[in-house]
Order: structure tokens, then sequence, then C-alpha cells
């Protein structure tokens, strides 16, 4: 701040307060609505405090609520989607950290075509050619299983250019050391290459889960088996009632579990978060 | 494109490595966008056992059909409010949080999560906020005179998206805008203050100014964020309706390809909106590149 101004100061606060509250206000209410019983939702307007009922909901979806929707169990449904975040980002950064170390690292013959294949991807958002990946999966007989739900997202072109963009300012010199001391390739990728991306593995695996962990269409196309229905897809089923009403106090109290895990990560990886979102997005 | 001064010599070593990458990417993504591309120029009879190539028969149907040119105009309608809602309350954020050096790091805390929240549970929160019977908002509506139904009205159906997606990409632009901030250079600012401009003034002329290249780059990202990652919101809330009033541009290929089954249809909006799509990222790498050699 260049000079004193309390006034404005005391306006920016709370001008963020305020803000903070408009964009915690969807959140707040849900939190609300998970602790009342139906009756009290359906007679008006959402009370503005917390109710009695919050272990009795929270105990149901956990338990038995799902079954009247045809879905599995919430923890199995977590359990699901937790599976696909973690594989998702697991496979990303393997199959990324080895592709820009062949890219950067040597030079071969169709390097260019690879790295131009690689960058179509960019362009190919899942969402945009739904019916013939799907239709691949289902001729490679992936559809309920755990490769057909995460192989196809797997591959991940932003990965792969924040890693090359890293390798590219590794000092030459550490390769040309590793070679003298006679490190093969392979030796110079665990022992030196690796530890040096600690931190942009990090970065990318608190965004990859995110990522991972919010899937939507995909797993709705591939899985019609509900063992593979993941938390996402619950939520989907449990607004969709065709007569009678939704109960909303579940749906809130499924809301809050869906939305605990990510946000958690967000907070208290914030450092790595930001690194990884402003790097791979750039 | 550069590689390291030294480099392994290997032959066999560079491909094992991008085996998996490319193999993923040949079966799942280039692949499949042929086909698209191929089927968007056929047709297939009702029992799939022949097809027959029918040129640019599905494009002209679509351009000529009311539905699709509605869906378009509504995408567009939609993407350009949500970027601008989103781009606007991000801004707003962290030029307050850019001010307040000492508990920067607590507001930032306090604004950034709602981007781990997953679309199709913002979609059912605000769904929620909104619902007629139970809903928050529609009671406070009323006492101003609206009467809130989104199962009726299609522009009412149109807000509950835009407000929905929006909220999601705030803390998205507020992080990008706060980075592009506490990169304005601090004398610039300086020397403006002891010229006598306050606070309000600097901010438009000096940081506003310097932040266009994150302005565009985060309206081409937030562009492809509406057109592309909102479909769980539409599905889980509107479900497209009423009367196709929030029917965006991904979810009519969802609808006519795995609801309707109406394969070259679908295609062919598969194969535009990779174009769309394909602007959208060339516009963007030519503007990162540019920027790389300031």
């Amino acid at each position: 701040m260049v000079e004193n101004r309390p006034f404005l100061t005391f306006l920016t606060h709370a001008f963020l307060i305020l803000g903070f509250l408009m964009v915690a206000l969807p959140v707040y209410v849900a939190i609300v609505a998970s602790t009342h019983d139906i009756s009290t939702l359906m007679s008006g307007p959402v009370p503005l405090l917390p109710g009695s009922h919050l272990i009795e909901n929270y105990s149901t979806i956990l338990t038995s609520a799902s079954a009247a929707h045809g879905l599995p169990n919430y923890s199995h449904m977590a359990l699901n989607s937790l599976i696909m975040a973690l594989a998702i980002t697991a496979g990303k950064i393997a199959i990324s950290i080895l592709s820009a170390f062949a890219i950067v690292y040597f030079r071969f013959p169709f390097r260019l075509l690879a790295f131009w294949i690689i960058f179509v991807t960019l362009m190919l958002p899942v969402e945009v050619r739904i019916m013939p990946t799907y239709k691949i999966v289902a001729d490679l007989g992936m559809l309920n299983s755990w490769a057909g739900l995460t192989v196809p997202l797997i591959a991940s072109a932003t990965a792969t250019f924040l890693f090359r963009q890293f390798f590219m300012t590794v000092p030459d010199e550490l390769l040309e050391a590793a070679r003298v001391d006679g490190a093969g390739p392979m030796k110079f990728f665990r022992d030196i290459l690796l530890p040096l991306s600690r931190t942009n593995i990090g970065a990318l695996c608190v965004i990859l889960f995110i990522y991972g962990w919010v899937q939507y269409l995909w797993p709705l196309l591939v899985t019609t088996d509900p063992g593979y229905y993941t938390l996402m897809m619950g939520m989907k089923r449990m607004v969709t009632v065709q007569d009678g009403v939704i109960e909303w106090q579940l749906v809130m109290a499924g809301s809050v579990l869906a939305m605990l895990p990510p946000i958690l990560v967000v907070v208290f990886m914030q450092r790595l978060f930001i690194r990884g979102l402003t790097e791979t997005e750039k | 494109m550069d590689t390291k001064r030294t480099t392994f010599n290997n032959r066999l070593l560079p491909y094992l490595l991008l085996a998996p990458q490319l193999a993923i990417t040949l079966v799942f993504f280039i692949w499949p966008a042929a086909q698209a591309v191929k089927s968007s120029f056929e047709r297939e009879d009702p029992f799939g056992f022949s097809t027959v190539f029918v040129g640019l028969t599905h494009y002209r149907r679509l351009f000529e059909d009311p539905n699709y040119l509605d869906a378009l105009w509504r995408t567009a309608v939609f993407a350009v409010s949500v970027t601008i809602l989103s781009m606007m309350l991000g801004l707003a954020f962290a030029a307050a949080v850019d001010r307040l050096a000492r508990s920067a790091k607590i507001y930032t805390t306090l604004l950034v999560w709602p981007y781990a929240v997953a679309p199709v549970v913002a979609g059912v929160l605000w769904w929620f906020l909104f619902n007629t019977s139970t809903g928050l908002l529609p009671f406070f509506l009323e006492r101003i005179g609206i009467r809130w139904d989104h199962d009726l009205n299609g522009t009412h159906a149109m807000i509950l998206i835009i407000i929905a997606a929006a909220w999601k990409q705030i803390s998205y632009n507020f992080l990008f805008f706060l980075a592009g901030l506490q990169s304005v250079p601090q004398s610039l600012i300086e020397a403006a203050a002891i010229d006598g401009s306050g606070p309000v003034r600097r901010f438009f002329t000096i940081s506003l100014p310097l932040l266009s290249p994150t302005t565009f780059f985060l309206f081409i990202i937030n562009v492809n964020y509406t057109m592309f990652d909102t479909f769980p919101i539409v599905d889980a809330t509107t479900g497209g309706g009423p009367a196709q009033a929030t029917t965006t541009l991904v979810y009519k290929v969802y609808q006519d390809g795995y609801v309707g089954l109406n394969i070259g249809s679908s295609s062919a909006q598969s194969v535009l909106l990779m174009l769309i799509v394909m602007l959208l990222t060339f516009v963007q790498f030519r503007f990162v590149e540019r920027r790389v050699q300031y």
C-alpha cells in the first residue's frame, strides 16, 4: 500500500467480507438444509439456522438412503470417486512425465510429429467427441470397468507441457555431469530429474485430483452397473425423482459430503494448488 | 521446437517412453475425432447395416434447423454472460485483496474454494436456492413482485444456470487477476501516487491496462469453460428445458447422439464444436506466444 487511507481500507475489508458471504451463501444453505427434516423444508423457505436432524440425516445418507434410488450406498460411491480421481492423477502424471522426458532429452525421427499428436488433445475435450469415444470404449469391451472409466481421461497435453517447460529450465550441466559419471538415461531420470520435479508433481496432483473427482459426463456414459457409480452420478440420481418429493435434506447432506474432500485439498494445499493452476494453464 | 544442447543417444528408448501417451491419444482422441468427421458425412440405415455418403447434408440441415440456430445463439449468450459476470467479480475481489497486503492470504483462502466444487454440485446447490417451493431466493423475489419459476420460464432457467456457472468460476478468475495485479511494478504505482492520483484512479489508469493480457487470456479460458465444462450444471438442473431454453451446444450433441441416437447430426455438431475449440485454442496460443516474446 502506497499511502494510508483507513476509510478505504475499511471499505475494502467490508467489500471482501460481503463478497465471501455471497460466495458462501449456497454452501451455508446446503449445510443448514442438511440438518432439518423434510417436513420443515417443504413447509416454506429454508430456515436460516441449523435444525436438530444432523446426525439422523448424515447417518441415513451414509447407510441406507441411496438404495431407494437404485444406488449403492454412499460410502461405496465415495470410494469409487476416490479410486477414479487417484487413478486419473497417477496415470496422467506417469505418462506425461515420461513423454516430456522423451521429447526434451532425446533427438529421434518423428519427434515433432509425436509432439503435435499430443498437442492436439488440448483441442478435443471429451464433451466434444462423446459419441465416437463412447463407441470405441464399447467396442473394446471397456464399458463398466475401471479402465473404461479412467484411461480415456488420462492423456493430457497440459501436464506434458508443464513437465516439458520445467525440464527445459534444468541446467544442461546436470546431464553432462551425469553422463561423465556414466549414468544411463533411466538412471538420470530416476535419480536427478524425478527428485527435482517433486514440487511440480505435487502441484499437478492437487489439480488433477480435483479434475478426477468432479468428472460427470464420462462416468455417466460408460457405467450402467451401480457398482461403479461415483458420487457425482449419485447426486444426479437423487434429484431425478419421477414422482413424489425430492428428499432435499438428504440431497444436501450428500452435496456437503461430495464437496468436502476437494475443498479440503484446495484449502490445505493452497500453495501447491495455485502453483499448479497458474503453471498448467498458462 | 527446442531440445537440450546435449541429449541421450538411444534409438528405441524414446519411443518406449512416448508409447503409453501416444497409444491413449491415438485410440481415445485422434481416432474418435476422425470417426466423428467421417460419420458427419454419412447416413446410417436404421439397423446399422449400411452407410451412405451424404456429403454436407447434415451440416446444411443443421444450419436450416431453427433449434440448432437457437442453441447456437443461447450458447453465445450463456458463455458471454457467465464470462463477464465471473470476470468482473473475480477482478473486483482481486483488486480488493491486492490492496490488503497483510490479510491477503486469509481472504484468498476464503474466496478460492468454489473452484473445487463439482459443477453438478454447484448446479444442485443453486437449484435448491431457487427452488420454487422450498428455495430461499424465490421467497425474497416474491416480495419485490417477481414470481420465480424456472420450470416454466425459459429466461429464469437461463439465469439459474448462468449464476451457477459463474459462481464456480469466480475463484479461478480471482486467482489469475490477483497474480496479475501483484506483478504490476510497485514503482509505477508509487510514481503515480507522488503525482497525486488516488487509488481508484491508479487502478483504472495503471493496473487495468497492464492486466489486459491476463484479461484476454481469461476471456478465452472462460468461454471455453462455459461451452464445454458446464454440461453437468445443465444436465442436473434444467435438463436443457423448459422447451429447450437452456439447451447449449454441448448438451444438444449429447441429446441428439446419446439419447436420440441421431448419429450423423450429432457427429456434424461435434465437428462444429471441435472447430470452435480449435479456434479458441489457436487464438490463446498465438497470444501466449506473443506475450512470451515481450
